[in-house]
């Protein structure tokens, strides 16, 4: 049944009581021509574009909990193309094309918000990074505007734009179609559309083994045993390391967690997304009215969701010394998720050195905002069997070839980006 | 207007204290001892809020932190806070709240048309529809006037004029909930020994008993208050137990870390002088007591939601504590015998009740609380149960029904007490990686084992009696306190109070609908019905997490507390599997939602980061400077005259360093003492040159690598004896290179004899550059500074001569500035006076003070790259043309990985300078290329790194990494700014990157 | 929040410490080939379970050692100084 406010019309006459499912619970198949590991953004977006564009019609997706329950579901929603090297820009700005009319591709309102990405400048020196950066989007054709202090003071009232503060605001790179998108609609309006292609999104379904033979593909052992295949993608982030285990591969990548939260639900007081670098913070405001807020990793490998107090006390020291006028208000929910840090802070969208396996992965902080474009490459880079040129940098072998893409410059450290 | 609504007798309130305070703009009074909400009870006032949703009517439905309801904006001005619950906010005199998420009126809000049009509004509505016009410009429209709907409270506007600090503390035992099972689990545990903790985040201890009436219930032969005061005299007299009112528990970490917020002064008009408003503690405990309680949950029927709807358990402590008479005629609804205990209470506070609508059959109600109840004569309508409420702004009536059918009656009132049984409070077990187990019996997860030094205790056991609650929390005690070493005396004798035996609970979630007019809430907070929970089902939403996200079921300030299990029960009707295959969602912190002003503690505003000063700090502020951050410090920026921009300062005081001389501070650089017999060695290792040949009494300029080949960091090395050497780092890296060099000799050469100590605070630091250097320097030391005594790049010591009498020295001669220079280091407290000494002896050669503008001026100008814009961590000691520093007999870090191919590629970005032609500004933060009319994406060959007015060449000059710039020398390039102004470039010359006496005679003669 | 046994110090605030991560990459020798070097670099086991890894008591006795802790629970198992083997650790 199509979304639309008529069907939500129709279906009120009846008390809803005659909506379908948005997607079955089927049984896994004995084999499938693509099997996508994850049944978040990145894995339900490989198989839908699998199945759209390139006609693959027997894929199925295996997820070992529920579809959305990783980082898909997790993260502080922020969607953006504001990147100074030329891969990560064309690739995040592919991402926010596919942004811009997904709601409508999917027919699943994902509440693509362009309400403006702010990046706050602090420094002299952070002046010239952002305005080098600003002038690099601008080349690519990127959408991208520099505010002056002034110009933010006006824009957003509650943010401490005086030359007393600790680090105080010089003006700020914003772009305007930048923003949040309703992070779950993703997992849910991807789910819904595969499945309605025919893709088989099986939860509750653990891949414990993958079955490699003359270096080629034959399958995968799950927890609702073994299902035959010779195009296996992994979209796992958080847990890449661990299944890319599975193939006897080690990743240049490390899990660590990542902590978010939100604030009780107030009436708006932040109309845009702003971003600090300075003291490691991005805030915005959901549609329901919690401050959703993170910053920093907890600096530790872990795979468990959950941190610790440091972390959070820095997210909220930054939020007050941002928006002093916050300080009354309560933290309401505090998470964690694993993100996937390799070590130049870019992530992985490649054939990996054994027959039919590829994976997309290793997305550090990145990985929502990447989700469209993630699923489109990945699973172009499945069915022609080679990457697109906008995928073609994020391979496994650019840190051997010494193709690093470095963005902040950090070096191979994985906690560092 | 007088507190109708207030019982003659009883309650623990201060009827001697009356406090004045005002809702929604009237004037009412209440008396110590009151909550917000017991005192708006007291005057009658139910409806209270409006809901998040439908707007529909709300009243306070609980008594303590599970309160989905009755959120008010407290305050105005300043101090204002929204959300605020009214049932656990103490009522203090002057105290001023109004109703939230209402227009214009909370008793006529336009907002409650969402209520008449909600069956266009089920659950994950919006996912479905505001998809078209198909822009994304259509979607910023619709969601304007959803955000705007939404949203509960209103944040202040001004900052936060609140203080709030942190405490750490350590004990053996915490004890998390002061009722009768914390009580008890925290004297067994302190009578043992044990260094003990116990929070409570209400005003006073006690627990459900506190204020409770209830002549029947005593522990040990005691009155159950007489009982509370001693246990808590007994614990406060104890210098090893702390006691913590007021101070919530919400959040369990690593470690058996339990953050505490403790609200010092929330109770009050404003904090006293001396005090912060709230305090966070992080308590380091050996073993957590958990005796945190439970949570009484509703039944869904429909109109459960109307104001006049008290869970049994909150009315009767409105009705005991505060005496307060929440209505007049009651019906009790419920599924278990603990409203017995209310409909006791209500019929002793004189309120008639319609029935208690049980839904257990008769022979079911064999519990004692039932059987007084029936002995009190009140009438009792088992196998029964309240299909609907009725009523608009206040509960008029109930229908009641047989569960097995047929024709139901309605009965007046305006007090419907419900109670559908209990959850214990599992919240921090759980965070404590607790496992949970669905005890039926109780229809509830209750903890089952945790791999932490966590026990529960009492309430949150399922413990529903006091003398239960008393054993099960004096046994947590003294497994507690055993667990960390105190196995104390046998003397100390647990408390006890006659069980009472309950009755069993008949699980109940949801009344079937006998139409669909009315709405079943389960979570009042988000106004999420029965019909949401089906739908999700219906739809696919099957998991429980699912269910959560697309009905928003328990997301609101309460977590879900009286609404999770509910949703959870009735997801597992609709999937046909048992509660327990359903499970919980997991539970976050914070337990109740934590003031952000408390986290930061006192680490806020300009204490956000330390900030880091020079020795000359003071000096530079009495002459004028202008100040930058770089990294924790302040530097000087420049130090303009009267008349004089920044930028003009800059560039007065750089063209002086080239014709006269100029001091600059440069304390913040990083410095490193390097002592051991394998310093050299050590150095060959970790810079890309060689040390190995460095004389005493020399220095050297160094590269450092990270070990993927790409430029850490620069500094000069001097070696000062035989085996000490002097290493000096970037002022942003400096702490980054001390733990570097750590990391090598403790992890990868303990082999080496070397031995580190970080000296940046110890010493100050000046750089004396300019022509007339040597002639100033010469007048303050006691040593020969002639250029054969002290040719460039010697290093010595020596006695600097001021008006504060001799200071030893170190020194120099080293050149950032391209001039004939020298660096001074003395101990940090002669700091000031070295560098007033030298400005004083070079007053007759025209010297001047300069700040970092004049210094990153001079440094462009002479072609010396900085950490950050040049090295940018891509960037590899060959691409900034110190390729031929990278020895090529002896291995370094980073150097086996620099000859990976796209790391020796013929278009990698390499150092260049440029030089502006036309007469044209450099803009700033410059991109280069070739044509700046290409198309977008514009290809970019290169950017500019570091630019500057030259005031020595007249012209604007720019450090850049251009691809295969060095091959480009003699080309004209374009370098645009297009974020400024998309027309503007100027044409750039490429050359080598030094400006100025290329070939180092000025800092060599 | 962590509670980290420095070898030297005791049991200490997570807070005086910073995060080195794996340990147990071990530098190779200069003349080692590249491709050791680049899984020195770059390579990580990663595990989801004990870990082996460097901490850096910065805010105490600036000493690197090693912790064996669970990336799963956080628990940690043991701690040791950085040139000897820990108790319990299999690599």
């Amino acid at each position: 049944m199509r979304y639309s406010i008529f069907s939500l019309a129709r279906n009120a006459l009846s008390y809803h009581e005659h909506w379908p499912l948005a997607w079955r619970s089927p049984a896994p198949k004995a084999r499938y021509d693509a099997i996508i590991i994850g049944g978040g953004g990145h894995g339900l977006a490989t198989a839908y574009y699998l199945a759209k564009e390139h006609a693959l019609s027997n894929i199925a997706v295996l997820e070992k909990s529920w579809l959305g329950g990783g980082n898909t579901g997790r993260n502080t929603t922020i969607v953006r193309s504001n990147y100074h090297l030329d891969p990560n820009a064309h690739f995040y700005e592919f991402s926010l094309k596919l942004w811009e009319s997904l709601s409508q591709e999917l027919n699943f309102n994902v509440m693509y918000s362009a309400r403006g990405v702010l990046n706050l400048v602090h420094s002299p020196a952070d002046m010239d990074a952002s305005i080098r950066r600003g002038n690099a989007m601008r080349l690519n054709g990127i959408d991208a505007k520099f505010l002056t202090r002034d110009e933010i003071a006006r824009w957003i009232p509650n943010l401490d734009c005086s030359p007393e503060a600790r680090f105080p605001i010089h003006g700020g790179l914003l772009q305007p179609r930048g923003g949040t998108v309703r992070h779950d609609a993703v997992a849910w309006g991807y789910a819904r559309a595969a499945d309605a292609l025919g893709v088989d999104v099986i939860q509750q379904c653990e891949v414990t083994g993958i079955r490699i033979d003359r270096g080629a593909i034959q399958g995968v052992e799950t927890t609702q045993g073994f299902i035959t295949t010779t195009k296996l993608g992994i979209a796992v982030a958080g847990h890449s390391g661990h299944v890319a285990a599975m193939a006897g591969l080690r990743l240049p990548i490390e899990s660590h967690v990542l902590q978010a939260m939100v604030s009780e639900p107030v009436k708006p007081v932040l109309n845009t997304v702003v971003t600090s670098g300075a003291v490691h913070f991005y805030i915005s405001q959901s549609d329901k009215g919690e401050l959703v807020m993170g910053g920093d990793l907890d600096f530790y490998n872990s795979y468990a969701q959950r941190g610790n107090l440091p972390a959070i006390e820095l997210v909220v020291s930054a939020c007050l010394a941002l928006f002093p006028s916050f300080g009354r208000l309560k933290l309401m929910r505090t998470w964690g998720g694993i993100m996937d840090m390799t070590m130049d802070g870019s992530p992985i969208i490649a054939k990996l050195p054994v027959k039919g396996l590829t994976m997309s992965g290793g997305w550090c902080y990145g990985g929502f905002k990447a989700t469209p474009a993630s699923g489109w490459l990945h699973a172009y880079t499945i069915a022609r069997d080679e990457p697109h040129p906008l995928n073609a940098a994020f391979t496994l072998e650019r840190f051997a070839e010494g193709g690093m893409i470095d963005e902040k410059g950090a070096g191979p450290y994985a906690w560092a980006h | 207007m007088t507190q109708a609504f207030r019982l003659p007798t009883g309650g623990i309130i201060d009827r001697s204290r009356p406090l004045r305070f005002e809702f929604d703009g009237t004037a009412y009074e209440g008396y110590a001892g009151d909550t917000l909400a017991s005192a708006l009870l007291a005057n009658g006032v139910h409806l209270v809020a409006r809901s998040f949703k439908y707007h529909r009517p709300r009243g306070i439905l609980c008594s303590g932190s599970d309160e989905p309801n009755a959120l008010l904006q407290l305050d105005r001005g300043a101090r204002t806070e929204p959300n605020v619950r009214a049932t656990t906010q103490e009522l203090f005199d002057g105290l001023i709240a109004a109703s939230q998420n209402r227009w214009p009126s909370l008793r006529f809000d336009v907002g409650a048309i969402n209520n008449a049009l909600s069956r266009l509004l089920p659950a994950g509505f919006y996912y479905k529809t505001f998809m078209w016009p198909p822009t994304p410009r259509w979607w910023l429209r619709y969601e304007h006037f959803i955000r705007r709907a939404a949203g509960i409270g209103r944040s202040a506007t001004a900052p936060d004029p609140d203080r709030y600090e942190h405490q750490y503390a350590h004990c053996d035992v915490l004890v998390i909930g002061g009722g009768p099972a914390g009580l008890a689990a925290a004297r067994a545990a302190a009578h043992a020994g044990a260094r003990v903790i116990v929070c409570d985040e209400n005003p006073a201890f006690g627990g459900d008993l506190r204020g409770m009436n209830d002549d029947s219930a005593n522990i040990d032969g005691k009155a159950c208050a007489t009982w509370i005061d001693e246990a808590v005299r007994d614990l406060s007299d104890s210098a090893d137990v702390t006691l913590l009112t007021r101070t919530t528990a919400f959040g369990y970490y690593d470690g058996n870390l339990v953050a505490l917020s403790e609200r010092v002064a929330d109770h009050l008009a404003a904090p006293l002088a001396h005090m912060p408003r709230q305090r966070m503690w992080k308590v380091r405990a050996g073993t957590v007591v958990l005796a945190s309680g439970a949570h009484e949950r509703g039944i869904a029927y429909a109109g459960n939601d109307l104001p006049g709807t008290l869970l049994a358990g909150a009315a009767r402590t409105y009705i005991d504590r505060h005496a307060v008479r929440p209505g007049s005629r009651a019906v009790v609804f419920t599924n278990n015998d603990s409203a017995y205990a209310a409909a006791l209470s209500l019929s002793r506070a004189g309120i008639a009740i319609g029935a208690i609508v049980d839904a257990r059959e008769d022979s079911e109600l064999t519990g004692a609380l039932a059987v007084r109840a029936r002995e009190h004569g009140i009438r009792i309508v088992s196998g029964s149960m309240v299909p609907a409420a009725h009523g608009s702004k206040r509960v008029t009536a109930v229908d009641i029904e047989s569960l097995s059918g047929g024709r139901g009656t309605r009965v007046d009132c305006d007090l419907v007490c419900v109670s559908g049984g209990w959850n214990p409070a599992v919240h921090l077990f759980s965070q404590a990686r607790g496992s949970l187990r669905y005890d039926e019996s109780l229809a509830a997860f209750v903890p089952e084992r945790s791999p932490l030094a966590i026990v529960a205790a009492g309430g949150v056991n399922g413990c529903s009696d006091v003398g239960g609650a008393l054993a099960d929390g004096h046994a947590a005690g003294l497994n507690a306190a055993a667990k960390a070493g105190f196995r104390g005396p046998a003397s100390y004798a647990a408390p006890h109070a006659e069980p009472v035996a309950p009755g069993r609970l008949r699980p109940l979630w949801s009344v079937p609908a006998r139409d669909r007019s009315g709405k079943r809430f389960v979570d009042l907070q988000n106004d999420v019905t029965v019909s949401d929970i089906a739908l999700a089902v219906r739809e696919g939403y099957e998991s429980v997490e699912h269910l959560k996200r697309y009905t928003t079921l328990g997301m609101g300030t309460d977590q879900g507390k009286t609404s999770n299990i509910v949703g959870l029960a009735l997801l597992a009707e609709q999937l046909h599997r048992p509660i327990s295959a359903v499970g919980t969602t997991t539970f976050r912190p914070p337990y109740t939602p934590v003031t952000l002003g408390a986290y930061p503690g006192e680490e806020a505003g300009a204490h956000l980061e330390p900030t880091r000063y020079s020795a000359m700090h003071d000096w530079h502020v009495a002459h004028g400077a202008r100040f930058i951050n770089a990294g924790l410090w302040r530097r000087a920026h420049s130090y303009p005259r009267a008349g004089e921009t920044p930028d003009d300062a800059a560039n007065r005081e750089a063209k002086n360093v080239r014709t006269n001389v100029g001091l600059v501070d440069v304390s913040t650089l990083g410095k490193i003492e390097l002592q051991g017999n394998d310093v050299a060695e050590f150095l060959n290792r970790v810079y890309i040159n060689r040390w190995d040949t460095l004389a005493v009494g020399r220095c050297r300029y160094g590269v450092m690598l990270r070990d993927d080949g790409m430029v850490l960091d620069d500094g000069t090395t001097s070696r000062l004896a035989d085996s000490h050497y002097l290493m000096t780092t970037t002022t942003v890296n400096a702490v980054e290179v001390m733990q570097h060099l750590e990391a090598l000799l403790q992890i990868d050469w303990p082999e080496l004899d070397v031995y580190l100590t970080s000296v940046t605070e110890q010493w100050s630091a000046a750089a004396l550059s300019g022509p007339k250097a040597r002639e100033v320097l010469a007048a303050v030391v006691d040593i020969d500074v002639s250029n054969a005594a002290f040719p460039f790049l010697a290093v010595g010591t020596c006695t600097v001569r001021g008006a504060a009498g001799p200071m030893p020295a170190r020194l120099f001669r080293m050149s950032y500035s391209g001039e004939l220079a020298y660096e001074i280091h003395v101990p940090a407290d002669r700091g000031r006076a070295t560098w007033e000494a030298l400005l004083a002896a070079g007053a007759r050669y025209g010297i001047m003070p300069y700040g970092t503008e004049a210094m990153s001026t001079l440094r462009i100008e002479k072609g010396h790259v900085v950490i950050g814009p040049e090295a940018d961590g891509r960037t590899t000691a060959d691409d900034l043309g110190m390729g031929k520093l990278v020895n090529a007999a002896k291995w370094c870090v980073g150097k086996p990985l620099l000859s990976r191919p796209a790391l020796i590629a013929p278009d990698r970005w390499q150092l260049v300078g440029l030089t502006a032609l036309d007469g044209a500004v450099m803009p700033r933060g410059a991109k280069i290329v070739a044509d700046p009319d290409h198309a977008l994406p514009n290809p970019m060959l290169g950017h500019v790194t570091s630019w500057c007015w030259s005031p020595n060449l007249e012209s604007w000059i720019a450090l850049a990494l251009v691809a295969n710039g060095r091959a480009r020398h003699g080309e004209t390039l374009w370098a645009v700014s297009p974020l400024a102004d998309a027309k503007a470039r100027v044409r750039v010359r490429i050359g080598p990157p030094t400006f100025i006496d290329p070939d180092g005679e000025r800092l060599r003669g | 929040m962590l509670l980290i046994p420095c070898p030297w110090c005791g049991p200490r605030n997570q807070l005086e410490f910073t995060y080195g991560g794996d340990a147990t990459v071990k530098r190779p020798l200069p003349d080692a080939p590249m491709k050791t070097w680049l899984e020195f670099v770059y390579l990580r086991d990663n595990p989801r379970g004990p870990h082996q890894e460097l901490w850096h008591h910065s805010a105490g006795c600036r000493q690197w050692f090693k912790v064996l802790r669970d990336t799963q629970t956080h628990d940690i198992l043991a701690s040791g100084r950085a040139d000897e083997a820990l108790p319990g650790a299999t690599a």
